[in-house]
This record gives structure tokens, C-alpha cells and sequence, in this order.
């Protein structure tokens, strides 16, 4: 299977994130944020997501080049465990 | 109540439209059937042990763990320590070598190979038939609670369409998905997508479990609100009175975690067709055990909302009086009744007809413990992250039902469509049948979400039937993979008597406080269980026992098979998995000793 799912799903992720941590930045100090006990839960959870969703990115891409390089070798195992 | 932004929809369209477009990305990928119904047998092992769980992770996983947690405490918990870990770790070391290297393609055929045709047929209805309504029962549940979430409210208002029309869009809308990304890339696009789900239900669900911790004062805060016993999973687990629950220990840890647990997580096609999925043997074995990990730490995300709901304080009506600039201003802030009659975040039940708060026999309101968690998500998430959450909600209705849909179609085309309709068709031609038999297995489930609203009882009624034909299946397995003088017909004579005495058991004893009828004492009381979950586990007991007994008599009276037909099958004739040139601490059995030390600790720390 040549589509590895880390790609699309970091994608989503890093979307999601972005989005989130946008949209936290521009309701700074709102009343919105008194359900979260005055956490900005937008904004910090939105980096946290932006992050992993780039981290997954990132593993994605680089085990494909790394498969474009070397077609005849199977996926290394070492690289299957979850790294974010 | 709710009050969704554009944020919110935006986080929720994305969401739909990259399961779609992982669907769309497999579909040129999918060229044989073995594509289609196995995902090629081609998944690294991290996938396949993450949807592995995430297949199981639905509406009644997180909905009903959470209303257990309000309801019981931490002795929910018991279903993680006792009822799944083990039951994972057993699968994985010692069952996955037969499945995965009999090269069956379905549990079903295990058991046609293992056994003999009819017992495959059996099993393979049976299957077939649980699944689809299972399906349903999980979009019946995603509609009355996006009905009761109000999520499309706005959104109806805003277009002017009637109100009634929310549950039939609610269902075509999340059945519609389902249906396009596994009939574009069947398994392969159902795990990907249920891998996504499981992520995208941390992703909703951790930030709340942070909040609600932090709100009640962090874990001591939340000792010093809730009673004593519901921070226990241990402590008073000896005698039923002891516990909230109601269970004594021998049928706790026989009922939950040798039957139920491990007839759900051993036996049931839904879970281990995932791990039918990855590329070698090595990896099928490791995938239930990956999978044991994150499931380790699922208690804190599913069990503890509902704790911390029935922790927090209850809302009250209040009025707050401002002074704006010399002008007076009051802030009444109304709360309904059923919300001021509950207990923290967990409303009182409502009566449908009459619209009032419902009351036990002795004036306590009666509590709407499913309403635990998404009534968590609505007190702490701002308009943005409560997006997220809501999309979690319905990722985790979407990837249960994607399972059941999936197994569906595999067993439906394989064990039904090829085995007794048509022998010996295409290659194509059974791909093309399992395309339409998600269709029929989607509207068939539609149906059964319908049939739901109009009869109250078919959902206890069929939950019921399952656990009938459900609880005797580990004895069979059990008895197939591991003493090979098992014969087909014992098999089969076991499962019927199984399931025979299931009903008998249940027909004949009774939960205290309820009353004869779906509660069971249908023929005749003679005992009572000082709680459901106890009838539930001593009934699986009961069905998993004379299954045994009565497979092993018939066994010994019935022909055996030549020992040359089970190697593969049996444990005792088939050579060891052979070693992977890995180092040991790679090994599926090291990954399952640090499992099961990582379950220990957990529980010692629960204690």
C-alpha cells in the first residue's frame, strides 16, 4: 500500500490546528473562554494539535522518500512503532 | 443551550471531507478482492493495532463508559483491567498464529476449516445478522444524541427546514459517509479512517478530561467530591454489597474477564479483522498487543468524564446583580429543572410524554447517566474546541459503525454469497457483491435505526439476543485452537446448548428491584442478582460452561479428524511462529509482558 496514512492525517491535523489556534488568537480575553475557566482552550490545545499534525507530516514524508530511494526494501520496522 | 459557530462547522467539514478523500486516495488501489475485504493483507502493524481498538471505540464505548463512570465509579475500569487487557494479550500470543496462518479470511471460515461447514454457517448468520443490527443501534444512538445536543438545531433553523427532519439527516448524512469511503476503499479505507477516528478522539476528548480536572481541583479534588467507593476499583470487590456495582469477585473476573472480555476480543470478526490485515504473521501477532496499550490509558479518557460529571457541582438557578455604570442589572441565569434535580453535570431522566423529571420508588430522581459526557463537552468547551469534541463524538459513532460494516460485507460475500449462493464466480464478481453488500448492510442498518424508534424495547431485545449467541463462542475457539480431539459436531451441538442455556439462565433469575420480562424471570424465578451486570456476567458463565461440557461430551462420542488435516489449526500440531531475526525485546511476547506490567501497575494504582 503506497499511500501512507501519517500524510493525510497530519494534514488534517495540522489543519484542525491551525484553524484552532487561529481562531483562539482572535478571541483573545473573550467570555467565551469562562466555560474553560479562562483558558484559552483554543489557542493552546490548537498548537498542541498544529504540532502533532506537523509531526506526523514530517514521519510521513520522510519514510516515503525513503521508499521512493529504495524500492525493493520492505517498510523498516523500527519506523512502524508511533513517534509523535 | 448550544451555540455553534462557524469555527465549529469548518473543524467538522474538514473532518468529512478527508474521510472522504482518504476513500477516494485507495480506490485505485483496490484491484482484487483480497484488496477490498483484507486491505491486502499489506498494513503496517501501528495501523492495524490502532483501528483494532478504534473499531471498538463507538457510541457505547464512549457514551456508555463514560454514564458507567457516573453510575459506578472506577470500577468501570474493571472493563479495561480485567474484561479487554488480558483478553488482547491472549489473542495476540496465542490465538493470532491460527488465525493469521490459516490464511482463513473471515473467523467464520477459521471455522469451517477448523471444523466442519455447518458450524461456519452458523456462526456466519449469526454474525451476519448482529453486525447489521448492531450498526443500527449505533446510528439510533448517534441521532437521538445529536438530537439531544441540539447540534443541527442552528443549522435546521438557519435553512427552515423542520425540526423532525434532524434524526433522518442525522442518520442518511453519517450512513451516506460510511457507505462512500468503504465502498471506495473497503477495509483498507475503514481502518485508515477508524486510525483517524482514534486520534481525533484524543483530540476531543484529552483537552476535557485536562479542564474537568482542573475545575474539581486536580485527582484530590476529585476524591473529596465523590463518595469513597467510586474511586476504588478494588476495595470491596469481594461482596456484592461491598461495591457499587454489585459483583463479587469470582464472577467479576470469571464472567467479564474469561467469558465476556475474552469472547468479545478473541472471537468477534469485527475486532480481529484488523489484525487479519497486517503484512506477516509477526505484525498480526503484535496488533492486539499494540493495541493493549493505548487501551491501558483509555479509562482516564472515556471512565473519568463521567466521574468528574458526577463529581462537579450541580447548577442552580442564579441571579447575579451587576452594577454597569450606576445602571442595575440582573443576570438571571435559568437552569431546567431536570438539570437542577441531577446530580453534578448528569441531568435527571426526563419522561418522554409527560415532559417531568422521573423518580425512582423511594423519590430519588432517576439520573440520565449517558448524558455524562456530552453534557462534559457542552460545560468546557468554547465555540472552536467544542467543534472538535462534537466531531469526535460522531468520528466514534462513524468508526464502530464503519466496523460492523466492513465485517459485514467480508463474511456476507465469503462466507454466505460464495460458499452457498454462487460457488466459483470471478474474482471481479465478488468484489462488485461485497460493494453492494455494504450498501445492503448500510440500508439494512438504516432500517433497523427506524425500527428502533417505534418499538422502545428492540434495542434491550437485541442487545439481549446478542449476548445469548455471544456468550459460548470462546469455548469453541478455545476448544478448537487448543485440543484437537474437538469434532464439528461437538462444536456445533456446543454452541446451540450454549446459547440454549443462556436463555434458560436468563429466563429463570432475576436483578433485584426489577421486574419479570426483559430483566429475565421470563419462565420462573429462582434467583435473584443483587445487580444486571451480575445476572450479565453469571449468564455468560452459565453459557460458556455448558458450551464446554457439552462440545468435550459430544467430541469424545463423534469421529475425530486425522491430525494431518489440523496442523495450522491446533496448537499442538503446529510448528512454532517461526522467529523473526528481531531482538527479543522486539518480540510480540516481550511487548505483551511490559503490557500486562503496565495493566498491573495501573490497577495497583486504582486500588
Amino acid at each position: 500500500m503506497s499511500l501512507d496514512l501519517r500524510i493525510p492525517m497530519g494534514l488534517m491535523f495540522a489543519l484542525v490546528g491551525m484553524i484552532l489556534t487561529a481562531y483562539g488568537l482572535a478571541t483573545r480575553g473573550s467570555a467565551i473562554y469562562n466555560a474553560s475557566l479562562g483558558i484559552n482552550a483554543n489557542f493552546w490545545w490548537g498548537l498542541v494539535l498544529l504540532v502533532f499534525g506537523v509531526s506526523m507530516l514530517l514521519l510521513g514524508r520522510r519514510s516515503q522518500k525513503r521508499l521512493a530511494s529504495m524500492p525493493p526494501e520492505p517498510v523498516d520496522e523500527s519506523r512502524s512503532r508511533l513517534g509523535h | 443551550m448550544l451555540n455553534l459557530t462557524s469555527v465549529d462547522w469548518l473543524i467538522m467539514l474538514l473532518y468529512f471531507v478527508f474521510v472522504l478523500g482518504i476513500g477516494f486516495a485507495l480506490k485505485r488501489y483496490m484491484k482484487t478482492s483480497k484488496d477490498f475485504f483484507q486491505a491486502g493483507r499489506a498494513l503496517p502493524a501501528w495501523i492495524c493495532g490502532l483501528a483494532f481498538i478504534s473499531a471498538n471505540l463507538g457510541a457505547q464505548e464512549v457514551i456508555g463508559m463514560g454514564a458507567s463512570g457516573a453510575k459506578y465509579g472506577l470500577e468501570t475500569a474493571h472493563f479495561y483491567g480485567i474484561g479487554a487487557i488480558p483478553a488482547m494479550i491472549f489473542v495476540g500470543i496465542f490465538m493470532m498464529p491460527f488465525y493469521y496462518g490459516s490464511k482463513a479470511r473471515s473467523v467464520p471460515e477459521f471455522l469451517r476449516m477448523r471444523f466442519d461447514e455447518k458450524t461456519r454457517a452458523l456462526n456466519a448468520c449469526s454474525f451476519a445478522v448482529m453486525t447489521v443490527f448492531s450498526s443500527g443501534i449505533s446510528m439510533y444512538a448517534m441521532a437521538r444524541l445529536i438530537q439531544a445536543l441540539h447540534v443541527f438545531d442552528g443549522l435546521f433553523y438557519a435553512m427552515g427546514w423542520p425540526e423532525q427532519g434532524i434524526f433522518t439527516f442525522s442518520i442518511v448524512l453519517s450512513a451516506v459517509i460510511v457507505l462512500a469511503y468503504i465502498f471506495l476503499g473497503g477495509l483498507t479505507s475503514a481502518i485508515y479512517n477508524e486510525v483517524l477516528q482514534f486520534f481525533l478522539i484524543i483530540a476531543g476528548f484529552l483537552p476535557l478530561v485536562l479542564l474537568g480536572l482542573r475545575n474539581i481541583g486536580g485527582w484530590s479534588g476529585l476524591k473529596a467530591s465523590v463518595p469513597l467507593q467510586y474511586m476504588h476499583e478494588w476495595k470491596g470487590v469481594a461482596h456484592a454489597s461491598t461495591n457499587p456495582m454489585g459483583i463479587e469477585i469470582i464472577g467479576l473476573g470469571m464472567g467479564l474477564g474469561f467469558v465476556l472480555g475474552s469472547g468479545y476480543w478473541c472471537t468477534d470478526f469485527l475486532v480481529i479483522q484488523t489484525a487479519m490485515a497486517s503484512k506477516n504473521m509477526e505484525s498480526a501477532r503484535r496488533v492486539p498487543l499494540i493495541a493493549a496499550v493505548p487501551k491501558i490509558f483509555f479509562p482516564f479518557l472515556v471512565i473519568l468524564p463521567g466521574l468528574l460529571a458526577i463529581g462537579l457541582p450541580t447548577p442552580h438557578t442564579t441571579t447575579v446583580v451587576h452594577n454597569v455604570n450606576g445602571m442595575i442589572v440582573r443576570d438571571t441565569n435559568v437552569v431546567p429543572q431536570n438539570v437542577e434535580e441531577g446530580c453534578g453535570l448528569v441531568p435527571a431522566k426526563i419522561n418522554p410524554v409527560t415532559g417531568k423529571p422521573m423518580y425512582t420508588a423511594s423519590g430519588q430522581p432517576l439520573l440520565d447517566y449517558d448524558m455524562a459526557t456530552p453534557n462534559m463537552l457542552l460545560h468546557f468547551f468554547p465555540t472552536g474546541i467544542l467543534g472538535l469534541g462534537l466531531t469526535a463524538l460522531l468520528a466514534s459513532f462513524m468508526s464502530g459503525m464503519a466496523g460492523n460494516v466492513t465485517a459485514f460485507n467480508t463474511v456476507f460475500t465469503y462466507d454466505l454469497y460464495q460458499s452457498y449462493i454462487h460457488k466459483g464466480g470471478s474474482d471481479r464478481h465478488y468484489m462488485a457483491v461485497g460493494r453492494w453488500a455494504t450498501v445492503g448492510g448500510i440500508m439494512l442498518s438504516i432500517a433497523t435505526a427506524y425500527a428502533a424508534i417505534n418499538f422502545n424495547n428492540i434495542m434491550d431485545t437485541l442487545q439481549l439476543v446478542f449476548s445469548f449467541v455471544n456468550a459460548p463462542l470462546f469455548a469453541t475457539f478455545l476448544l478448537g485452537m487448543f485440543w484437537k480431539r474437538a469434532t464439528g459436531h461437538g462444536a456445533f451441538a456446543g454452541l446451540i446448548a450454549g446459547t440454549a442455556t443462556a436463555m434458560l439462565h436468563h429466563g429463570l433469575t432475576l436483578p433485584i428491584e426489577a421486574r419479570p420480562g426483559i430483566h429475565g424471570g421470563w419462565l420462573a424465578v429462582i434467583h435473584h442478582y443483587p445487580s444486571d451486570m451480575a445476572q450479565n456476567f453469571w449468564t455468560a458463565i452459565f453459557a460458556f460452561s455448558a458450551n464446554f461440557i457439552v462440545t468435550v461430551v459430544v467430541s469424545l462420542s463423534t469421529k475425530a479428524r486425522p491430525e494431518s488435516e489440523l496442523v495450522g489449526l491446533v496448537h499442538s500440531l503446529t510448528p512454532k511462529p517461526p522467529k523473526a531475526h528481531n531482538v527479543w525485546w522486539k518480540s510480540p511476547e516481550a511487548l505483551a509482558i511490559a503490557v500486562l506490567l503496565m495493566a498491573i501497575g495501573l490497577n495497583i494504582f486504582f486500588y
